[in-house]
C-alpha cells in the first residue's frame, strides 16, 4: 500500500483500535496514539527525498470510476510541511494528554476522537480531489465535535461542540457546493487540474458564486470575523484538544484551503475583498477583545482567532510576497500557539483555575513553565529573534508595499493590531507569573512531571532556533512549500532577522513600544481585571446573534410544520388516501374513453361474489367507529372473497397466504380489542351527534368507500389490460429448468427474489422483536384494565379446567384434537411448496395458527407449562439459516445464495429434488412461526399480567429465565 | 354405458351455494347481536368451501381441493377467537 494512503489510514486504524481499548488504560491509549502519530511523522518524512526533487506524489484508489470518482491522495511540497506539522504536533499533543487527563476521564474515547480527527485533517491535507477534500473537511467537522464535546457532562461543552459543529459544518456544506460549481467549471475534480485551470476559473461567470462559497467554508473553519464567535465558545474542549484544534489543525484547514487554491482564486478584486476584508477585520478585532479576557484560555483563542485573520488577510492581499508570509506564519503561529496552549493548560492543570485575576506570581513556583511561556507569549507578540517575528516583518512589509505612498490605512490597522498583540501577550505573562503570589488557588500549584513539559520545551526550541537561524532551518522546507503552491510566480525573499533600518522595522518597534505603554496606561486608568465587559465592543455578541439566528430559524419550521401537518392520524390518512387516489387514477384512466367499454364478461357466480365481498367491506368501513367486532367480521368476509378470487384466478399460493394471513389477523385484532375502551353510540347516551360530526364521519366514509372501489377500478384495469410483454414469460421459462421447481411463485420468492425475501424476513424478525419489546412496557388505559363482565368466574377458575371438564369440554377437545392435523398440512404445504403451492411463509402461518390455537383454548400458563415456545429461538436460528444457505454458495464461488438443485437418488425412496433454496425456505419457515407467535403471544400475555395471577401458579419469572423461557412481562 | 354430465348438476349446487352466501350475508349485516355475526360469517367459510369443491369439479383442478382443505381447517379458528372473545372478554386468558 502507497504511504499516503498509509499517511490516511493509520490514525483512523489507530482510532479504531483506541476504542476498543479497557476505560483506565490510560498508557496503553498513549502509547498506541504516540506511536500512530510518530509513524505518520516519519511516513512523511520518507517521502522528503521524491518531494523535494519537486516531484507530486500521487496515489489513486478506485472509488467510483463509473462517475470518474476516485480516491486520490496527492502531496507536494506544501501538503508534505503540513502533513509533518500536523503529525508531530499531533504526536507532543498525545504525550502532553497523557499527563494532562485524569484518571477519571474515559481515555479511549478521547484518544478514539483526537486519532479520528487528526485522521481527516491529514485527508484534508492529502486530497487530492474537490469532493474527497470536503469529505474530510466535513469529518473534522465532526471529530471535532466529538471533541469539544468530549466532557458531555459539562452544559458549556455541549454548547461549544454544538456551536462549533453548526456554524463550521455549515461552512462545509458551502464548500462543497463551491467545489462542485469549481469541478463543473474546469471540467475535472482533479485537484491537480484544477490548480493548473486558474486563468480558465477567474474568467468564469461561475467565479464570483465559486469564491464566496469558498470563502464561506474556509472563513467558518478559521473561524473569521463575524464567523469568528465559535473558537472563543470551543474553549471548553479539554487543553489537548484546544493545543492541537487551535494551533495546527481545524482552524488552519481553513487557511490551508485558502492557500491551496491561492494560485486558482486570488488576485482578484473580489478576492482582496472578501478574504482581505475579513481577514483585516478579523486581526484587529480579534487582538482587541484578547486584552480583556479573563479566562487564559480565552485570551488564547481570540489571539488564535486574530493571528489566523493577519495569515488571512496576508492571503486576502494577493501578491505571492504575501502569499509567503501566509504560509510562513501559518506554521509559526502553529508552533507558539500550541506550546501556549499546553502551558495554560498546566497552569489551569497545577493552580485548578484559568481565571487571570486569580492567578499571579507563578514565576516563584513554576520558574521553568514561566520561562517557557515567555518565551512563546514573546514569539507571539513579535520580538525579535523569535519566529513570530520574522513572519511579522514581512506581514508589515507587505502591507507597506501594497498601498503605496498615500494610504496609510493598512499599515496602520497593522501595527494596532501588532500592538494589542504585545499587550495581551504581555498580559498573559505579567498577571500570571509575576505579580504578587495568588492566594485561595484551589490547589497548591508546582512544576508539572518533566514528560508534561517536554512538549513545550520541544515548541519552544523550534520558535527560537526559527527565531534566531531561519535560513538554516525552515528554510529550504518553507521554500518546498512556497515553490509547490506558488510555482513559476515564486517571488525572491529573504527570511534573514536583519534588513537594517527600514519602515517595517519601525513598525515593530511602534507595535512593541506602544503594546508595553498601552498595558501600562490600561492598569494605571482602566484595569482590566475590574472590567466585566469588553469596552466598546461588548455589543457584537456574535454568540447572541447566532442564537437569535438559530432561534428564529427552529421557530419559522415549527410554524410551517404547524401549519402543514397535522399530529392527528386522521387527517393524515385522509390527505394520503385522497392523493393516492387522484395519483392513482389519472394515469391509469388515460386512453380509457368510457367505462362502459371495459370488457364486461362475468361469470355470475364470480360476480355474486363480489358483491358478497363489496357489501362487507362498505358495510365494514361503516361499522368501524362504534361496532369494531362487527366490522371485524364484517372484514373477514371481504378477506374470504379476496381469497376466494385469487383461486378463481389460478393463483392458488396467494389464495392459501391470504387465508392463513386472514385468520392470524383475526386472532391479532380481537387480542388487541380487549384493551381498548368501549365506545358508546350517540343514540346510546342519549344525545344528538351534531351536524358538524355527522357530515365528517359522511365524508371519511365516502372516501374510504372511494379508495376501496379505486383499488378495485386500478385491478381491474390491470387485469383487463392486454399484457403481451411482461417479466412473467421470464420466470416461467426459467423457472423448472434453472429454479429446480415448478411453483413459480416460490421459486420466485427463495430464488430469483431470493435475497429480496432474505430482507423482508429479517424486518419481520425485527418489527416481531420490536412489538415484543414495546408490550413489555405497554400499561393499559385505566378504562380496560380490569376484567371483562363475563369473567365473574368461581374460585379456582382455569381456562384449562374449563376445557377439560367444564363447558367448554367439547370444542376443547376439538381444539386440541387440531394441533397435530394442522401440523401435519403445515409441514405438508412446506414439503411440497417448491413444486406445488405451498411453501414457508403459508406453512410457518399454519404451524403458528396451530399452537395459537392451544393458548385458545388452554390459556397462557396451561400451554407454557406443557410446551416451552420459544420464538426468540425460532426467529433466529431461521435468520441464521436462511443466512448460512446464502453464503454456502461462497463456498462454491458461486454469488450469494446461489441456488443449487441436487437430485440425489436415495434407497427406497428414489430419485429425490433436494434443492438449496429448500434449506432457504427452511429459514423462513422457522422465522414465520417464531414471529407470528411472538408478537400475538405477547399480545396475549398482556391479559396474564391484568391478571397478575403468575404468582398463583408457582412458575416464578426467575424460574421460567431458567429454563431459557422468554419473559413476558 | 350411459353417460351423464355432471356440468348442470355442479350449475345447480353453484347457485344453492351463492343463495346460501346471500343469506349468511344478510345475518351478518343486520345482526343483531355479535353471536350472529360470528356464526353467519362461519357460514360463509362454509359455503366458500364447498363452492370451492364445486369449481374443483367444474374446472377438473385439484388444486382447489387443497385450499378448501385449508379454509375447512382455518376458517373456524377466527370463528372459534370470536366465540372466545364474545364468551370470555378476551382471546387468550
Amino acid at each position: 500500500m502507497s504511504s499516503l494512503v498509509l499517511i490516511v489510514l493509520l490514525p483512523f486504524l489507530g482510532s479504531c483500535l483506541a476504542a476498543l481499548l479497557p476505560a483506565n488504560a490510560r498508557n496503553w491509549e498513549a502509547w498506541l496514539a504516540g506511536s500512530v502519530t510518530l509513524g505518520c511523522a516519519v511516513l512523511a518524512l520518507l517521502q522528503y527525498g521524491a518531494v523535494a526533487g519537486g516531484d507530486v506524489l500521487r496515489t489513486t484508489v478506485s472509488w467510483l470510476p463509473q462517475y470518474g470518482l476516485n480516491l486520490i491522495f496527492r502531496m507536494d511540497g506544501f501538503a508534505w510541511l503540513f502533513t509533518l506539522l500536523v503529525s508531530v504536533i499531533g504526536f507532543l499533543v498525545v504525550l502532553y494528554a497523557r499527563y494532562y487527563m485524569s484518571p477519571e476521564d474515559p481515555v479511549p474515547r478521547f484518544f478514539s476522537f483526537l486519532l479520528a480527527f487528526m485522521g481527516a485533517m491529514l485527508g484534508v491535507v492529502l486530497s487530492g480531489n474537490l469532493i474527497q477534500l470536503v469529505l474530510f473537511w466535513e469529518l473534522t467537522s465532526l471529530t471535532s465535535f466529538m471533541l469539544i464535546g468530549y466532557w458531555h457532562h459539562r452544559a458549556d461543552a455541549r454548547r461549544g461542540a454544538r456551536m462549533a459543529f453548526t456554524v463550521t459544518a455549515t461552512g462545509g456544506l458551502a464548500l462543497f457546493a463551491g467545489m462542485v460549481i469549481l469541478g463543473q467549471i474546469v471540467g475535472s475534480y482533479d485537484l491537480d487540474d484544477v490548480l493548473v485551470a486558474g486563468d480558465l476559473v477567474r474568467a468564469h461567470d461561475g467565479y464570483l458564486w465559486v469564491l464566496g462559497l469558498v470563502a464561506l467554508g474556509a472563513l467558518t473553519k478559521s473561524a473569521q470575523f463575524p464567523f469568528h464567535f465559535w473558537l472563543p465558545r470551543a474553549m471548553a474542549a479539554p487543553t489537548p484538544v484546544s493545543a492541537f484544534l487551535h494551533s495546527a489543525t481545524m482552524v488552519k484547514a481553513g487557511v490551508f484551503l485558502l492557500i491551496r487554491f491561492w494560485p486558482v482564486l486570488a488576485g482578484t478584486e473580489a478576492w482582496s475583498l472578501i478574504i482581505g476584508g475579513a481577514g483585516l477585520a478579523t486581526l484587529v478585532i480579534g487582538a482587541f477583545l484578547a486584552i480583556f479576557q479573563h479566562d487564559l484560555k480565552g485570551l488564547l483563542a481570540y489571539s488564535t482567532i486574530s493571528h489566523l485573520g493577519l495569515i488571512t488577510l496576508l492571503l486576502g492581499i494577493g501578491t505571492p510576497l504575501a502569499a509567503v508570509a501566509a504560509i510562513f506564519h501559518t506554521i509559526n503561529h502553529a508552533t507558539f500557539k500550541a506550546s501556549l496552549f499546553m502551558a495554560a493548560g498546566i497552569i489551569d492543570h497545577e493552580t485548578g483555575t484559568r481565571d487571570l485575576r486569580q492567578l499571579g506570581g507563578l514565576r516563584h513556583l513554576m520558574p521553568i513553565t514561566t520561562t517557557l511561556a515567555m518565551v512563546a507569549a514573546a514569539a507571539m507578540a513579535g520580538v525579535p529573534l523569535l519566529n513570530g517575528f520574522l513572519s511579522k516583518e514581512m506581514f508589515f512589509a507587505e502591507t507597506i508595499d501594497v498601498s503605496g505612498s498615500m494610504n496609510w490605512g493598512l499599515p496602520l490597522a497593522a501595527t494596532l493590531a501588532g500592538l494589542f498583540s504585545v499587550t495581551y501577550s504581555l498580559r498573559f505573562i505579567h498577571e500570571v507569573f509575576f505579580g504578587p503570589p495568588a492566594r485561595d488557588l484551589p490547589r497548591v500549584p508546582h512544576e508539572p512531571p518533566y514528560w508534561m513539559r517536554f512538549p513545550i520545551e520541544a515548541l519552544v526550541l523550534a520558535c527560537l532556533v526559527v527565531g534566531v537561524v531561519p535560513g538554516l532551518t525552515i528554510g529550504p522546507y518553507l521554500h518546498l512549500a512556497v515553490v509547490s503552491v506558488l510555482g513559476g510566480a515564486t517571488p525572491e525573499y529573504s527570511l534573514s532577522v536583519w534588513h537594517g533600518f527600514n519602515l517595517p522595522l519601525l513598525m515593530s518597534v511602534a507595535a512593541l513600544g506602544g503594546g508595553v505603554l498601552l498595558y501600562l496606561v490600561l492598569e494605571k486608568c482602566l484595569p482590566v481585571r475590574s472590567l466585566d465587559k469588553v469596552p466598546l465592543l461588548h455589543r457584537f455578541d456574535g454568540q447572541r446573534e447566532f442564537e437569535r439566528v438559530l432561534m428564529a430559524v427552529t421557530g419559522f419550521a415549527g410554524r410551517v410544520q404547524h401549519r402543514l401537518t397535522s399530529q392527528r392520524l386522521q387527517p393524515q390518512l385522509m390527505w394520503l388516501v385522497l392523493v393516492t387516489l387522484i395519483a392513482g387514477l389519472l394515469p391509469s384512466l388515460r386512453g380509457v374513453t368510457d367505462l362502459r367499454e371495459l370488457p364486461m364478461a362475468l361469470d355470475p357466480a364470480f360476480a355474486m361474489m363480489w358483491l358478497i365481498g363489496g357489501i362487507c367491506a362498505v358495510a365494514a368501513a361503516y361499522q368501524a367507529k362504534y361496532h369494531r367486532l362487527a366490522a371485524l367480521a364484517l372484514v373477514g368476509g371481504t378477506g374470504l372473497v379476496v381469497c376466494l378470487t385469487f383461486a378463481w384466478f389460478s393463483a392458488p399460493d396467494l389464495a392459501l397466504t391470504q387465508l392463513a394471513v386472514e385468520v392470524v389477523t383475526t386472532v391479532l385484532i380481537l387480542l388487541g380489542l380487549r384493551w381498548l375502551p368501549r365506545r358508546l353510540e350517540p343514540k346510546e347516551l342519549g344525545i344528538q351527534a351534531s351536524l358538524r360530526d355527522r357530515v365528517r364521519r359522511s365524508r371519511d366514509f365516502l372516501i374510504a368507500t372511494l379508495g376501496g372501489g379505486g383499488m378495485a377500478l386500478l385491478a381491474y384495469l390491470v387485469l383487463t389490460r392486454d399484457q403481451s410483454e411482461s417479466i412473467a414469460d421470464f420466470f416461467l421459462e426459467k423457472a423448472l429448468p434453472e429454479g429446480g421447481g415448478t411453483n413459480v411463485v416460490n421459486v420466485i420468492l427463495v430464488d430469483f427474489r431470493g435475497f429480496d425475501t432474505f430482507g423482508e424476513i429479517a424486518v419481520l424478525g425485527i418489527v416481531a422483536l420490536t412489538v415484543y419489546a414495546l408490550l413489555r412496557r405497554f400499561r393499559p388505559a385505566p378504562e380496560s384494565i380490569h376484567l371483562s363482565q363475563q369473567q365473574d368466574d368461581p374460585e379456582g377458575y382455569t381456562p384449562s379446567k374449563d376445557a377439560e371438564e367444564g363447558s367448554l369440554l367439547v370444542p376443547g377437545l376439538f381444539m386440541r384434537a387440531l394441533m397435530p392435523v394442522l401440523m401435519v398440512v403445515s409441514i405438508y404445504l412446506f414439503m411440497r411448496g417448491h413444486n406445488m403451492p405451498g411453501g414457508g411463509f403459508v406453512a410457518g402461518l399454519v404451524m403458528s395458527v396451530a399452537i395459537i390455537l392451544q393458548y385458545m383454548v388452554g390459556g397462557t400458563e396451561w400451554v407454557e407449562e406443557k410446551l416451552p415456545i420459544r420464538p426468540h429461538v425460532w426467529i433466529s436460528s431461521g435468520l441464521l439459516l436462511a443466512l448460512l444457505t446464502g453464503l454456502g454458495a461462497w463456498v462454491f464461488g458461486y454469488p450469494f445464495l446461489t441456488t443449487h438443485s441436487p437430485h440425489p437418488v436415495l434407497p427406497l425412496v428414489g430419485e429425490v429434488p433436494l434443492p438449496s433454496a429448500f434449506l432457504f425456505d427452511l429459514g423462513v419457515f422457522s422465522l414465520v412461526v417464531g414471529a407470528t407467535v411472538l408478537v400475538l403471544i405477547a399480545l396475549g400475555h398482556q391479559s396474564v399480567r391484568s391478571h397478575r395471577s403468575s404468582a398463583k401458579a408457582g412458575d416464578t419469572p426467575d424460574e421460567n429465565r431458567q429454563r431459557g423461557a422468554i419473559r413476558w412481562s | 354405458m350411459m353417460t351423464v354430465s355432471i356440468a348442470p348438476v355442479l350449475t345447480f349446487a353453484l347457485i344453492c351455494i351463492s343463495l346460501g352466501m346471500l343469506l349468511a350475508l344478510i345475518r351478518l349485516l343486520r345482526g343483531p347481536t355479535a353471536q350472529d355475526r360470528v356464526i353467519a360469517l362461519d357460514m360463509i367459510y362454509v359455503s366458500a368451501m364447498l363452492l370451492l369443491l364445486v369449481q374443483g369439479m367444474r374446472f377438473g383442478n385439484t388444486l382447489y381441493f387443497d385450499i378448501a382443505l385449508l379454509i375447512a381447517l382455518l376458517g373456524c379458528v377466527g370463528s372459534i377467537a370470536m366465540a372466545k372473545f364474545l364468551l370470555r372478554g378476551e382471546v387468550i386468558e
